[in-house]
């Protein structure tokens, strides 16, 4: 046994023995546990907890944004790239056609919108309108990037996604009508009665943030375990076998592509309403790339994983505030020495977790052997 | 080749310049002086090289240590490949500004921009012709390593397919540390082509080179050289020619339109996948 703890401690194993005591728990108990931690989530921005503070910037602030928003985007990228293995490396795209969908129309951008619906949507509650619209139009996004690119595969996707989130960016930043380089201010706040989205308290944004990432996990958690979850893990895994057993994998990747931009939209329109100003800047290719780091770094595949990365890089740089110019240097080590002791994330995906240690084996004998395996899941 | 998106690559490509930028101050040239003469231009390149080469060589065999390693021998994805490069990308751009600070650094002209000869109403500058001609030879010379030599076969066997390579007896550490290193060198080359060009480096020189880079990449066609070559012609040209019609802020618009266009018919790029076939 010496040796399995050592074996253990070398491969950073020390998450896997909670979970494995987490599944063996009484629903019921699980569920209690998991209302817990929602209600200290709720109220985490009151709270000053001396070692999670950011010193530097308003704790509440950075829950909002980076973390939730974050936590938003890579539940949705999660789907993307971890359920149905398409590498996607300009998702910020979808962010900024969800963020710029609620700039346009709040202001008088887009005023001309309202005219022509047949009903008076009154100035405060147009937030609940757009936000679906936002969602809407981020999936249209995704649709036309997908149904050209979709054919691509590995690398080759990635660099024509990368492609489209700088059009986007770029596109953004010459069309003056949008406001150009100098993007659109004066974004409107959402309105619910008796709570008040200011400018100031960064709270009833979070508490919303936190509602809409719930609503969403249960919605993707029901998703992944319906027939379409299934397409996706069969896709991930063998596209050319998947195809032959009968699974329509250009439509279900268009469908995880469509999905993965909806939710993008939708973290880009809260984004956009807790902000007041955004410009084309707002949205550099940097933030993609975070966005995978987060995914893969939380456990690619598990979504409940990438939330966790997500939070990890977007409250890592935050954290080290304090050592100035140091903290991105320490953040990419950080990257280099997570990615070496856990290649499959933080919080692997079962599977995923299986198909790697079913590798381990053969990996001992020869080092050759695991290339294939990466090659053929490529 | 090793169908890795090397993120860190830029970086390398960074240090090339820094190397080149050593070398010059090593042999006294410094920013603001008079042009050197004809031999001091010789001397620079050759030092220049060898210098840059050293520096971006010496930190892609470190990159491959310490960032792919570890991961290739636990048959780790690629995605994990990925992230680990791209920290390793933030980790070296944030030593370099740390050290160097953020502002760009100064370079000194080791060649004077004089026109040469017109071309179709086009100057042509002796600091283009010096990086064209450059470019020109070391894509030639790289070619035939490939193609040739006992280790250029291994770099091919290895990227169709690593498992027979294996049972072949090729030893995938060492032609995965030796590509690194060619393409360092490579790097290191380019970093002192673009100091005598462009004359000034600083820690994020290369992100843009970089995906660039590996758009041309993509464009010519993923794993061969040739297709990188008319890649990177396509997309050069396309790009200015864009700019010229569009306007200079639409210039990677068409870029990545072009490259959105060119996949959507040629889904391998221009040129196809010529080393490994139908892995892709």
């Amino acid at each position: 046994m010496a040796i399995d703890v050592r074996a253990r401690l070398r491969n950073f194993e020390v998450i896997e023995p909670i979970a494995r005591r987490w599944r063996r728990l009484p629903p019921g108990f699980r569920l209690v546990i998991v209302l817990a931690f929602v209600a200290f989530l709720w109220i985490l921005p009151t709270l000053t907890v001396p070692v999670l503070d950011t010193p530097g910037s308003s704790f509440s602030s950075v829950l909002f944004y980076p973390v939730g928003i974050y936590v938003l985007v890579a539940i949705g990228l999660n789907i993307v790239v971890g359920e149905a293995g398409l590498l996607d490396l300009g998702y910020v795209a979808f962010f900024a056609i969800g963020a710029y969908t609620m700039a346009i129309l709040g202001t008088d951008i887009g005023a001309g919108f309202w005219r022509i619906l047949p009903f008076d949507v009154p100035m405060n509650w147009r937030f609940w309108v757009i936000l679906p619209i936002g969602i809407l139009v981020s999936m249209g996004a995704g649709l036309i990037l997908g149904s050209p690119t979709l054919r691509l595969r590995g690398d080759y996707l990635a660099i024509v996604t990368l492609g489209f989130g700088e059009i986007v960016r770029l596109t953004a930043r010459n069309t003056d009508s949008i406001g150009g380089p100098r993007g659109i201010a004066n974004i409107p706040h959402p309105y619910l009665p008796g709570i008040k989205f200011g400018i100031l308290d960064p709270t009833p944004y979070y508490r919303l943030l936190l509602l809409i990432i719930i609503l969403v996990v249960l919605m993707v958690r029901r998703l992944e375990r319906s027939r379409v979850g299934r397409a996706w893990t069969a896709i991930r895994e063998d596209e050319d076998a998947a195809e032959l057993m009968g699974v329509p994998t250009f439509k279900y990747k268009l469908w995880a592509f469509a999905m993965g931009a909806g939710i993008g939209g939708l973290a880009g329109v809260v984004y956009a309403s807790r902000v007041n100003a955004i410009t084309p800047d707002s949205f550099q290719l940097v933030l993609s790339i975070l966005f995978l780091a987060a995914v893969v770094l939380g456990g690619s595949g598990n979504m409940y994983g990438a939330a966790l990365g997500a939070a990890v890089v977007a409250y890592l740089p935050e954290r080290f505030r304090s050592f100035g110019d140091r903290r991105v240097l320490i953040f990419g080590v950080a990257m280099v020495v997570m990615m070496n002791f856990r290649p499959e994330g933080l919080l692997p995906s079962r599977r995923r977790a299986a198909e790697l240690h079913d590798v381990r084996p053969e990996d001992e004998l020869d080092a050759g052997e695991s290339e294939v395996v990466e090659a053929e899941s490529a | 080749m090793l169908r890795l998106i090397n993120f860190a690559h830029s970086e390398i490509f960074m240090l090339g310049t820094l190397g080149a930028l050593f070398a010059a101050s090593l042999l006294g040239y410094h920013a603001g002086d008079a042009t050197p003469a004809l031999t001091g231009l010789v001397v620079f390149l050759i030092v220049g090289t060898l210098f840059a080469a050293t520096l971006a060589g010496g930190g892609a065999i470190l990159l491959e240590r310490l960032a792919y390693r570890r991961l290739r021998h636990r048959g780790a994805g690629r995605l994990a490949a990925l992230i680990s490069a791209i920290g390793a990308s933030f980790a070296m751009q944030e030593m370099f500004a740390l050290r160097y600070g953020r502002d760009a650094l100064q370079f000194p002209r080791v060649l004077d921009k004089n026109r040469l000869f017109s071309l179709f109403d086009a100057n042509v500058r002796a600091d283009k012709v010096v990086v064209f001609v450059s470019a020109v030879v070391m894509m030639l010379l790289l070619d035939q390593f490939v193609q040739r030599t006992r280790l250029g076969r291994g770099i091919r066997a290895v990227a169709q397919d690593p498992e027979t390579a294996t049972l072949m007896g090729v030893d995938i550490d060492r032609v995965v540390v030796l590509t690194f290193l060619l393409g360092g060198i490579m790097a290191g080359v380019a970093g002192v082509l673009f100091e005598v060009f462009r004359e000034t480096t600083r820690f994020n020189v290369g992100f843009l080179y970089g995906i660039k880079a590996f758009t041309a990449a993509v464009l010519g066609g993923i794993g061969n050289l040739r297709g990188a070559l008319v890649g990177g012609l396509v997309l050069g040209v396309m790009e200015n020619y864009g700019a010229a019609i569009f306007g200079n802020q639409w210039r990677d618009v068409v870029a990545f339109v072009l490259l959105v266009v060119v996949l959507m018919f040629r889904p391998t790029g221009i040129l196809g996948e010529s080393l490994s076939q139908g892995r892709a």
